[in-house]
């Protein structure tokens, strides 16, 4: 099928790099891929310039594979380590000014939406945490009570990774980072809760410890965000540059918090989101 | 400010070249090209055009997304005509396929990026290139870029209203107008040979 969406002029099939043909004739486009189909043909996401055991990397790279319509989503990325990343997905991205993610998504969608009225354009937000729960935090929640149909995907490694370790909202209560010697002084911010209170139609928090739950989650508030309303996803994805772990311990660092009680995994449906999903869900892909 | 008009001449011309619109150059009308900044006939720089790339020493063609995907009706067919072309020019072709800034590198040999086309140009020793089917401000950015850094020669030829920070930027080129380009670079072929 990505041979219907993708075309090389034959002319030219002889001098393009073979990433590109790859991509036309073994890429996701319209297959409506899962996780479980991972390793059966060429990803989204393959280099990257993230660190050895970046949890974010990790969590992208399960987030692409899962997308409902990659040909038609368009990523609103915002500064951080993520976006470090969205070079070399195949995919169309706009990197916005950092905290501005959610205000540019929202043109963005009114405007797809005005441009293809009778198709479904898939916008989601993928963002770090300190651009989503401090700096973007007003475009973040703004968006939400407008209700626009987009999906947020907050990649939390809990500080601001890219600039060298500061505390964010998201960090835990007491976390030192290298620049904050002195521990944080206050709590993480409930973002899952903030996200339902502000209507959010679905919410999820999910890690890459647990593929499937991820990509069941990923693909719910794709799907949701098309007619119901705004959706939030929040991945769990530490970063042991900055927490000073070993790259091979980011899974278990995962499991561990989610263990003793500090991260908590759950999900939030509303009834017209259950209602929605019950019937999309009958017969599609259950990852 | 200069009161000698600017010139869009082949660089190095120095890291942040200015863009020629703000110099005042400005675009051909249909059945115009530019050379350097100056407004000509179509067909004497078609005829320029010709003498650049036969008296290269490696040439190269560089089809952007536009030409190289064949998303609409009719692309296939010019793609192969821009190739023919090439071939007749003795130019060889790396491709332009999207616009990523891709990080932390591209493979110089095999593909150029409109945002480090310097990279492509030095890796191949390129000394004249021609520019068709790259999106405008796309192709205006990576030919400033290789005007401000190399010394590799531009030609543009644009669908649309033209390039003017190409050194040859024909616009409008439709088939009719690569027909004519491939029939005068067949004609000078002939006359170097005889
Ligand atoms: C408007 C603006 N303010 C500040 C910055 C500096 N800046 C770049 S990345 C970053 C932190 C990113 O933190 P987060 O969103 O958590 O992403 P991470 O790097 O942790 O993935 C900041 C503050 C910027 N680039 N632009
Ligand atoms: S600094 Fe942390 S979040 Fe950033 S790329 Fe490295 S491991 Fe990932
Ligand atoms: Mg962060």
């Amino acid at each position: 099928m990505s041979k219907d969406f993708l075309r090389i002029s034959p002319a030219f099939e002889d001098v393009m790099p073979a990433e590109y043909r790859e991509l036309v004739a073994s890429g996701p486009y319209g297959k409506g891929y899962g996780i479980s189909d991972l390793g059966s043909h060429k990803e989204l996401l393959e280099e990257h310039p993230l660190c050895a055991g970046c949890g974010l990397a990790l969590s992208l790279r399960l987030t692409l594979s899962v997308l409902p319509a990659p040909e038609d989503t368009v990523i609103v990325g915002s500064t951080g380590c993520s976006a470090l990343a969205f070079p070399q997905v195949a995919l169309h991205n706009i990197h916005s000014l950092f905290g501005n993610q959610n205000a540019v998504a929202s043109g963005l969608k009114r405007a797809l939406k005005l441009r293809f009225p009778d198709k479904h354009k898939d916008v989601v937000v993928v963002a770090g945490d300190g651009a989503t729960a401090d700096i973007g935090l007003d475009m973040v929640m703004q968006s939400w009570f407008r209700g626009e149909l987009i999906t947020t995907i907050m990649l939390d490694n809990e500080a601001y990774a890219n600039t060298g370790g500061q505390e964010s909202g998201m960090s835990p209560k007491g976390a030192v980072l290298y620049m904050a010697p002195k521990g944080k002084k206050f709590q993480k911010v409930n973002m899952p809760e903030l996200a339902r209170e502000a209507g959010c139609v679905y919410v999820a928090a999910v890690s890459p410890a647990n593929p499937k739950r991820l990509g069941k989650a990923i693909k719910r508030a794709i799907l949701v965000a098309r007619e119901v309303g705004p959706t939030y996803v929040q991945i769990f994805a530490p970063c042991p540059t900055n927490f000073k772990f070993k790259p091979q311990e980011t899974i278990k660092r995962i499991k561990e918090r989610e263990k003793d009680g500090t991260y908590l995994m759950r999900e939030y449906i509303s009834p017209e989101a259950q209602e929605y999903l019950a019937a999309m869900e009958g017969g599609t892909k259950d990852e | 400010m200069s009161i000698t008009p600017y010139r869009v001449l082949v660089g190095p011309e120095g890291y942040l070249p200015p863009a020629a619109a703000s110099r005042g150059i400005l675009l051909p009308e249909k059945g115009e090209a530019l050379i350097e900044g100056a407004i000509v006939p179509e067909e004497e720089a078609m005829q320029a055009i010709a003498t650049k790339l036969l008296s290269a020493k490696n040439p190269f063609f560089f089809p952007g997304p536009q030409l190289l995907w064949d998303w609409k009706e009719g692309v296939a067919l010019k793609a192969q005509a821009v190739k023919k072309l090439a071939d007749l020019a003795g130019a060889r072709v790396i491709p332009m396929p999207d616009y990523r800034p891709k990080y932390p590198m591209i493979n110089p040999a095999v593909e150029i990026n409109p945002n480090h086309p310097n990279l492509t140009i030095w890796h191949n020793k390129i000394d004249v290139c021609v520019f068709i089917g790259v999106h405008c401000h796309y192709a205006n950015m990576a030919l400033k870029i290789i005007r401000g850094g190399t010394s590799c020669y531009t030609i543009a030829l644009c669908g649309e209203a033209g390039h003017e920070d190409a050194m040859i930027s024909l616009c409008c080129m439709g088939m009719p107008e690569l027909a004519r380009l491939t029939e005068i670079i067949q004609s000078m072929k002939g006359e170097q040979a005889a």
